[in-house]
């Protein structure tokens, strides 16, 4: 129930010590009441319409209560101040839960010293001073070494000289250390995080104050939370909802003196706070809050709640091929044997030649064959004479010289060589072999050419013995392996009605086979970055928004261009500051919850918004005829909960309306449930649990509090 | 006619009625959709144009074409009101003298709106010239100029990436010339054919068969019944409107009167189905308007026939107020079609109706004139409330709301909730002050309590909703609500036009969204029995205080 049900693929293994998203338990509530109290402050409340009519109303009623004081009426003007104070609870306590995580953020920005470097003198070598990180400009550079004063990196920047391994986990949660070296994509490092081992030099790329952890405090803590564009819509339909009932109620006296029954000012009051969408309007700002809090939890910083709310209107997801939608390196997944070959023989020559092979296709060779012989038959151990040909890219082969039955290597008793199908094919020839033309209709032409098509490489494998010509045995069927589940959640995608494209630098060929295989919408093969820059545009130029990951500096002008750009946080700081959105976890199918989020908090608001409203319709029938069964006896037809007194009723409705904020504040903080499904679907669903239930539900609290309220005498 | 109050009798008269309806809603809409997207211009209308000074291919900026909507309707309110106060100049008086000051500007005021709200006696205060140039000719533009709205709006759903939004004049002239004219000329002979009465004639005093002497008023009366239901105007000839037997002599002209009052409001949604490309559009729409017209028609015909309260129930039917050739089915549909599509003619007085059957009338006023609606401002006020509606669903679905391919946000909200506003302000505030002042209230109220508050919400549910019927009891004839009624008629009427305008302008700057199957689709059964929930709900909040206290009230008494 608490978070985005999106199945995830990949196992999530970082350990992390914060709160879980959508933990929430009564003492929460008491620990924040004095924030709440604080919140009382008028200046405060002006900032939301809908809260500032209550208070108000509450004012009022509690100067009407001094001057004609009675149990109903103070405990109507209790109850009153209540409800704005309910609605600062919610506000402090989704506050509250980003406090002890920036206390936390704190303490490593805190009272670091930096070493910075001087300007050389003279050619001489470089000084280093020690400074305040606080001190530390824009372009500076300090020295960060293992075991000097923590190794703490005294600012966010780029590693300009050495390589480190570093422990991120002050800000990620995640506690094995990351390597940063100077140049390339993983330059980047963040202050506060620690250099475990070796020294670097960094160039500082954030003025103090506006660092990442400064940054990330300030998302946590709610402080830097600006309105996003449909918050700022809806609080101005709310308002005008407002205003409506506030017209309502006021025009209704002049009715009510009309009819014989002129109404005290704190039932009208009574009346006007529980028609106004108070229960949204006290949980506005907290449903904005925990959003953005249930994407820290995720290791996920927006630099804006914008972004967050652009997320779930994503039309178009950008998936890099690499390491996104495939594991990023092609395995082994087939052996091929020409006729007239044993498969043995093959499937022997292929992991004697791969024993040595450290790359991730040598080792994944290694596991095809043993994976298939299982536990019949050992394998075959090297000998230890054996001499191993490395890959270069000249031969484009690697392979293995093994003596024979302990003969001398020289000899080249048996060669193994595999590798793409040109480059063996000459060294068959060379040995005297067949020659094998590329473009013939043999049966290793057939088959080398099928495993390209299908978007494999196929790496061939011969095999010589003394001294007769070599000969080919078989092929091995190389290819990227989508990751599992890829294809049901780019399904689940769909529905939503978002399209997938992956983008890779492959060819047509094989990247079509790849989409094929994963099921993506739509590919960008053999893409440079101005293709994918390109692309964004003529997606948004159709209205759609579009959704990208990137970490690279080349990466940076699409990430800048695109509605929701997330940046890898083992990225560049270029790419960290052109995107919207980092993920410290640097998992690129995070995006997809991502846009989970950004959906859930718009379908939070929506909901509680039609739960508020709906609930008026029982306020209603509470308390119009417990203001004129006075006058019209007959009204009292409309009392169908049968509240008790006239009193008791009023009473009852104004209690519900204020413990109904508190009873919705664990909701707005983990948001409503959301699954991926059809926008048909999710309305359905929706209306009828918070539209159908906030009708029924006020019917039974009024009635359950007005059982209550009647026992207390004069009731 | 005697067997229409049986109930069979009066469920096949609504069943005729919606198969009429069924019928001719489609090539009426698509015909109406034709009009509009025509590139051609009639001769008729280039006369028009070369007369105007109007370049009939320049289109309009939002700013201007609301610029055109009001100099066009304060021009015809000075008009109608110069035309009244000089009538006793003028030919054609039958001898009346000229309109009084606020008599005159109420009038001209309520026909300019499409109101048609009457403090007079058409047949003792206007002569056929103003009847005929003054009343007829706003009879036909006012609804016109709803119309061109309601297409204005539809543009800024259609076009992407444009200021402009139409010409008001062309949208103006094809109206009047090649929908409502050749529709209202139909009409007018088929009532003639049904004994409604057209001559020039002036009043006539006869002896009656008791002894008596009576001034029977002849007149245009067919051409002006005709335009007066086909544009949802409602100004009767007479004080007594379609009760009068010239102008609703039989049962059946009575009918094809609702028929008439319904059925462009009831094929404009097919218009707009039409112009937006996707006719399930048309189809959501005016299923929402159906199913509200048909629970307000079952609700007031079964209020009617069952006849609660004390008097209905000496009697033995509740006939008071009602002709006894029309009977309490044809009363009640009547009365709920009237209410329900802001036209305000009357075949029955809905002062005299039951408690439940008045309230009725009241509640589709406060609808806001949206279950059918006016002529174009029941579509525009139906898809303002769909803009709400589309709002909270939108969110539901996690997506920014987004209406036909447009996004809703800020500056359409801001739009969307002052319409929402205006309505019930003018509503609500004017019952208030009329019911709150004692000197307003002795002045124009003729009944005390529940009633009597029914009485001057009617009146202002009336005026702010451009619907134009009265509850006979309300005096209205004075100063004070001549005038305020009046204010209440302009601002009901401009101040939303204003913003539709506004909000087709912003729409119409948008560029789209393309739909994919995470958009919300607003052409399901599910959106419009939400867009129906909405509509009901928005109203029902607003008023429903003051409701308690006058029809409910009474109703549960």
């Amino acid at each position: 129930m608490s978070t985005p049900v999106l199945d995830r693929p990949s196992t999530e293994g970082h350990d992390d010590a914060r709160p879980a998203a959508g933990a929430f338990d009564a003492r929460a509530l008491v620990s924040s009441l004095p924030a709440a109290l604080r919140k009382l402050d008028p200046r405060h409340q002006v900032k939301s319409p809908v809260m500032f009519v209550v208070w108000v109303g509450s004012a009022l009623t509690t100067a009407y209560a001094v001057l004609d004081p009675s149990l109903f009426t103070w405990l109507v003007t209790l109850w009153l101040w209540a409800t704005v104070v309910f609605a600062g609870l919610a506000e402090a306590v989704a506050e509250g839960r980003g406090k002890a995580q920036a206390e936390t953020l704190r303490r490593t920005r805190s009272e670091t010293t930096a070493r910075r470097l001087l300007d050389a003198v003279d050619g001489g070598p470089r000084r280093e001073e020690a400074v305040a990180a606080t001190a530390l400009r824009r372009g500076d550079l300090v020295v960060v070494e293992a075991g000097v004063d923590g190794g703490v990196i005294p600012g966010d920047g780029d590693v300009v000289e050495g390589v480190a391994s570093v422990d991120e986990s002050a800000i990620t949660g995640e506690s094995a250390p990351v390597i940063r070296e100077a140049g390339g994509d993983r330059s980047a490092v963040t202050g506060g995080t620690r250099v475990l081992s070796d020294r670097v030099v960094v160039r500082i790329t954030a003025e103090p104050g506006s660092t990442f952890i400064d940054r990330m405090i300030a998302l946590v803590e709610g402080s830097a939370r600006q309105k996003t564009p449909n918050e700022i819509a809806l609080d101005l339909l709310l308002s005008s909802l407002t205003l409506v009932f506030l017209l309502a109620v006021v025009t209704l006296q002049p009715l009510a003196a009309y009819s014989g029954q002129a109404q005290s000012i704190p039932v009208l009051v009574a009346l006007l706070v529980c028609l106004i969408p108070t229960t949204i309007g006290a949980l506005l700002s907290a449903i904005g809050i925990a959003g953005m809090d249930r994407l820290v939890q995720r290791n996920v910083l927006a630099m804006s709640g914008r972004a967050v709310e652009a997320a779930g209107d994503v039309g178009v997801l950008l998936l890099d091929k690499t390491g996104t939608i495939t594991f990023g390196n092609r395995r082994a997944t087939a052996l091929v044997h020409l006729d007239g070959v044993e498969p043995g023989a093959l499937a022997d020559a292929a992991r004697l030649s791969s024993l040595a092979d450290e790359t991730p296709e040598g080792r994944s060779v290694v596991e095809l064959v043993d994976a298939s012989r299982g536990a019949a038959g050992a394998p075959a151990e090297v000998h230890p004479g054996a001499e191993f040909v490395e890959f270069t890219a000249q031969t484009r082969m690697s392979g293995v010289d093994l003596p024979l039955d302990g003969g001398a290597v020289g000899t080249g008793a048996r060669s193994l060589r595999k590798g793409a199908a040109s480059a063996v094919a000459a060294w068959v020839a060379a040995s005297g072999g067949p020659q094998v033309p590329s473009d013939d209709d043999s049966e290793l032409s057939r088959v080398v050419r099928g495993i390209s098509a299908s978007g494999g490489t196929p790496l061939v494998v011969a095999e010589r013995v003394g001294g007769a010509p070599a000969r080919v045995l078989g092929v091995i069927h190389l290819k990227d392996v989508v990751k599992p589940g890829m294809a049901a959640r780019f399904a689940q995608l769909r529905e939503m009605g978002i399209r997938t494209v992956m983008v890779t630098g492959d060819n047509r060929l094989t990247a079509r086979a790849i989409a094929e295989e994963a099921g993506v919408d739509d590919v960008l093969a053999e893409a440079t970055p101005e293709d994918k820059l390109a692309l964004i545009k003529r997606e948004q130029a159709g209205g759609r928004l579009v959704a990208m990951t990137g970490d690279g500096t080349n990466d940076a002008p699409a990430l800048a261009q695109a509605d929701v750009g997330v940046a890898m946080n083992t990225g560049t700081s270029a790419a960290k500051e052109a995107g919207n959105m980092v993920d410290l976890d640097s998992d690129p199918t995070k995006l997809i919850e991502v846009v989970a989020i950004g959906k859930q908090l718009l379908i939070t608001r929506g909901a509680l918004t039609t739960f508020s409203i709906a609930n008026d319709v029982a306020k209603y029938f509470a308390i119009i005829p417990a203001m004129f069964a006075g006058i019209y006896p007959a009204l009292d037809r409309l009392n169908v909960m049968g509240l008790s007194s006239p009193q008791s009723a009023i009473l009852s409705a104004v209690v519900f309306n204020a413990l109904v904020i508190v009873a919705l504040i664990p909701l707005a903080l983990r948001g409503v449930r959301y699954r991926p499904s059809s926008a048909s679907a999710l309305l359905r669903r929706n209306v009828l649990v918070y539209g159908l239930g906030g009708v029924v539900v006020p019917f039974i609290g009024i009635k359950a509090i007005d059982l209550l309220v009647s026992l207390v005498p004069g009731f | 006619m005697g067997g229409l109050s049986d109930p069979a009798a009066g469920f096949l008269t609504i069943a005729a009625l919606v198969a009429a309806l069924v019928l001719v809603h489609a090539p009426l809409g698509d015909l109406m959709a034709r009009v509009y997207t025509s590139s051609r211009h009639l001769g008729a209308e280039r006369l028009l144009y070369r007369v105007a000074g109007v370049d009939p291919d320049a289109e309009q900026r939002w700013p201007v074409y609301a610029r055109a909507v009001l100099g066009f309707s304060l021009v015809s309110v000075l008009l109608l009101y110069a035309l009244q106060r000089l009538q006793g100049l003028l030919p054609l008086s039958l001898g009346f003298p000229g309109v009084a000051p606020p008599t005159a500007w109420n009038t001209a005021v309520s026909f300019v709106t499409n109101t048609n709200w009457q403090s007079y006696s058409g047949e003792s205060t206007m002569g056929h010239l103003v009847q005929a140039a003054g009343l007829a000719v706003q009879n036909f533009v006012s609804a016109a100029v709803g119309m061109a709205v309601f297409v204005a709006l539809v543009r800024g759903f259609t076009r992407s990436r444009t200021d402009r939004i139409g010409s008001f004049w062309v949208d103006l002239v094809r109206t009047c010339v090649r929908i409502l004219l050749p529709l209202a000329l139909v009409a007018a002979v088929v009532m003639l054919l049904g004994g409604v009465v057209q001559n020039l004639a002036g009043p006539t005093a006869v002896t009656t068969v008791a002894g008596g002497t009576q001034t029977i008023t002849g007149g245009p009366i067919a051409s002006q019944e005709a335009i007066k239901e086909l544009g949802t105007n409602g100004g009767g000839f007479f004080n007594a409107n379609s009760a009068h037997p010239f102008e609703g002599p039989t049962a059946w002209v009575s009918l094809f009167q609702v028929f008439l009052l319904l059925v462009i409001p009831f094929s404009l949604p097919r218009t707009f189905g039409r112009l937006v490309g996707d006719r399930r559009h048309g189809l959501a729409v005016v299923g929402v308007m159906g199913l509200l017209w048909l629970g307000s028609v079952a609700l007031a015909v079964w209020a009617e026939v069952a006849g609660s309260g004390a008097a209905p129930q000496a009697a033995g039917a509740a006939m008071e107020g009602k002709e006894v050739r029309f009977g309490e089915v044809l009363s009640g549909l009547f009365g709920a079609s009237t209410t329900a599509t802001s036209t305000g003619a009357v075949n029955s007085f809905h002062d005299s109706f039951t408690a439940a059957g008045g309230g009725v009338t009241i509640l589709n006023m406060m609808l806001g004139e949206v279950s059918p609606g006016g002529t174009g401002s029941g579509v525009y006020g139906l898809l303002v409330l769909a803009v709400i509606a589309v709002f909270l669903a939108g969110l539901m679905v996690g997506r920014t709301p987004e209406l036909l391919g447009k996004k809703i946000s800020r500056p359409e909200v801001t739009l969307v909730a002052l319409y929402v506003l205006a309505t019930p302000t003018l509503l609500l505030v004017g019952a208030a002050l009329t019911a709150g002042v004692p000197s307003l209230r002795e002045a124009s109220l003729q009944d005390s309590g529940a009633h009597g508050l029914s009485e001057v919400l009617y009146a202002y549910a009336s005026a702010a909703n451009n619907n134009g019927s009265a509850f006979a009891g309300f005096g209205a004839a004075t100063d004070y609500q001549n005038t305020a009624l009046g204010l209440a008629m302009v601002f009901g009427r401009f101040v939303p036009m204003l913003l539709v305008i506004a909000l087709a302008g912003r729409l119409a700057s948008q560029a789209p969204v393309p739909v994919t199957a995470g958009t919300l689709p607003t052409h399901t059964p599910l959106f419009a029995g939400l867009l129906t929930v909405v509509v009901l709900v928005v109203a029902g909040l607003t008023y429903f205080p003051a409701l308690a206290l006058a029809p409910i009230a009474e109703a549960l008494s």
